[in-house]
């Protein structure tokens, strides 16, 4: 795990001229270069809907979705896009792809969107998504973008499942309740259920509860990747 | 010389940037065509749905959403809005809209069913922010509790009796959490009231 994390490291991802290194996207998005748990962005909706497993899957995937046809999108027009329009130019290319997904949303998946309620717009705002389109997808071509996105997409989304996973269990002591809001029509019952008896730890389903449980998976993720600087 | 390239220079920003936001909106407005009709049908089958849990669908032969005014309550300083159920042409039931200010965090929002004869055929709460686990009770999906209000009027419990017990009133409150079922207690008896001030006009429709 060691040798892995610094031999990846050594590589400079945002000044590939080779082809497509999918192994070493996806895992700086999912891994090493995290961008909830790394680059600590875009934790307000993190903190803020992973009170489920549900809600914390459907924002992730809507997530996931803008930031891979972001970076596709910037990648492909990025001869277009002077250096003093470009920050402009994402904007109205992120604003646009998420007020369609909200529709979209709004159409096939009625339920989840009212439940997210506002975070759905308010994913605009993720500071991951322009960082990738900044850091990556200008500079980048369509392929290698692309795979950047979805790698960026899952890493967020995956934090997103864990961290809603422990805090619904802890909280109401189940795990994937309300699964057919974002799969199929008649309710399933959750994949783990305490019962009745199970009376929730009601602070991990309150913000405090997200805070204190994202500071913990932050500790296991560090204990997992040591720091070079100490070394 | 240098101040006609610069001019020349946002100009031609200007130009990339008018066209960036032109073809979002071409797409914005495709997918706001193809999603329109169900994004209306979704809503109107959302609100069908909470007002037929507040009044037995078989009560009325009138689509409700059809037949719904607005009212302003003078005593709570807002419009309320009230869907009359009428069968065979004649009224024979109320939904009015009612909102408690009052509760943990935010406004509860519902929808309250009051029979002709001015007993209750249901309550529901459709929006609220109570907090998770304790508050949330209201919720039908949470517990029983709401159902409690079936079948009360503006005299049965008496006045003095329309609040939560521990105050010495008829409904329960949740462990933990008093703030918010008294809230919807008191609102449900205020829109109890307002169905009595405008019973009058709306039965004679």
């Amino acid at each position: 795990m060691n040798e892995t994390a610094d031999s990846v490291s050594d590589i400079p991802v945002d000044s590939q001229t080779t082809g497509p290194d999918w192994k070493t996207l996806l895992f700086n998005g999912l891994w090493h270069n995290n961008p909830a748990m790394v680059q600590l962005l875009g934790l307000c909706p993190l903190l803020a809907v992973s009170n489920t497993t549900i809600n914390g899957l459907s924002l992730g995937i809507a997530t996931a979705f803008t930031v891979l046809l972001s970076n596709i999108l910037v990648s492909a027009t990025r001869q277009f896009l002077l250096p003093e329009i470009r920050i402009p130019a994402y904007v109205i290319i992120i604003s646009g792809i998420v007020t369609m997904i909200g529709l979209l949303m709004n159409a096939y998946a009625h339920d989840i969107y009212l439940r997210l309620g506002i975070f759905i717009p308010l994913i605009i705002t993720n500071c991951a998504i322009l960082a990738r389109a900044e850091a990556f997808a200008s500079r980048n071509p369509v392929v290698e973008s692309a795979i950047d996105g979805i790698a960026t997409g899952a890493g967020f989304a995956v934090v997103l499942v864990a961290l809603g996973a422990i805090r619904e269990l802890i909280g109401h002591g189940t795990l994937l309740a309300d699964a057919h809001l974002l799969f199929g029509t008649s309710p399933l019952p959750p994949l783990i259920d305490l019962g009745e008896d199970y009376r929730g730890l009601l602070v991990a389903i309150l913000p405090p509860g997200a805070f204190i449980l994202f500071g913990l998976l932050l500790v296991v993720k560090n204990l997992c990747t040591p720091d070079r600087k100490l070394q | 010389m240098e101040s006609k390239r610069s001019i020349l220079h946002s100009r031609r920003h200007g130009i990339v940037l008018a066209a960036f936001a032109l073809l979002v909106t071409l797409a914005l407005a495709i997918a706001q065509f193809v999603t329109k009709d169900r994004i209306h049908d979704n809503e109107r089958n959302r609100v069908q749905s909470t007002l037929a849990e507040v009044l037995p669908k078989h009560s009325y032969d009138h689509p409700l959403e059809d037949n719904s005014i607005e009212i302003f309550d003078q005593i709570a300083n807002r419009y309320r809005t009230c869907y009359v159920a009428s069968r065979n042409g004649k009224p024979v039931a109320i939904i009015i809209t009612a909102t408690a200010a009052d509760g943990y965090s935010g406004d509860i929002e519902m929808l309250v069913g009051i029979l002709a004869d001015g007993t209750i055929s249901g309550v529901r709460v459709t929006k609220h922010s109570e907090t998770p686990g304790l508050g949330d009770a209201i919720e039908v999906q949470r517990s029983a509790w709401i159902k409690s209000f079936d079948g009360k009027s503006r005299t049965v419990p008496a006045e003095s009796r329309w609040t939560v017990k521990k105050h010495n009133g008829e409904f329960d409150q949740f462990t933990g959490a008093t703030i918010t079922p008294q809230a919807v207690v008191i609102e449900v008896q205020n829109t109890l009231q307002f169905f009595e001030t405008v019973k009058p006009q709306l039965f004679n429709l």
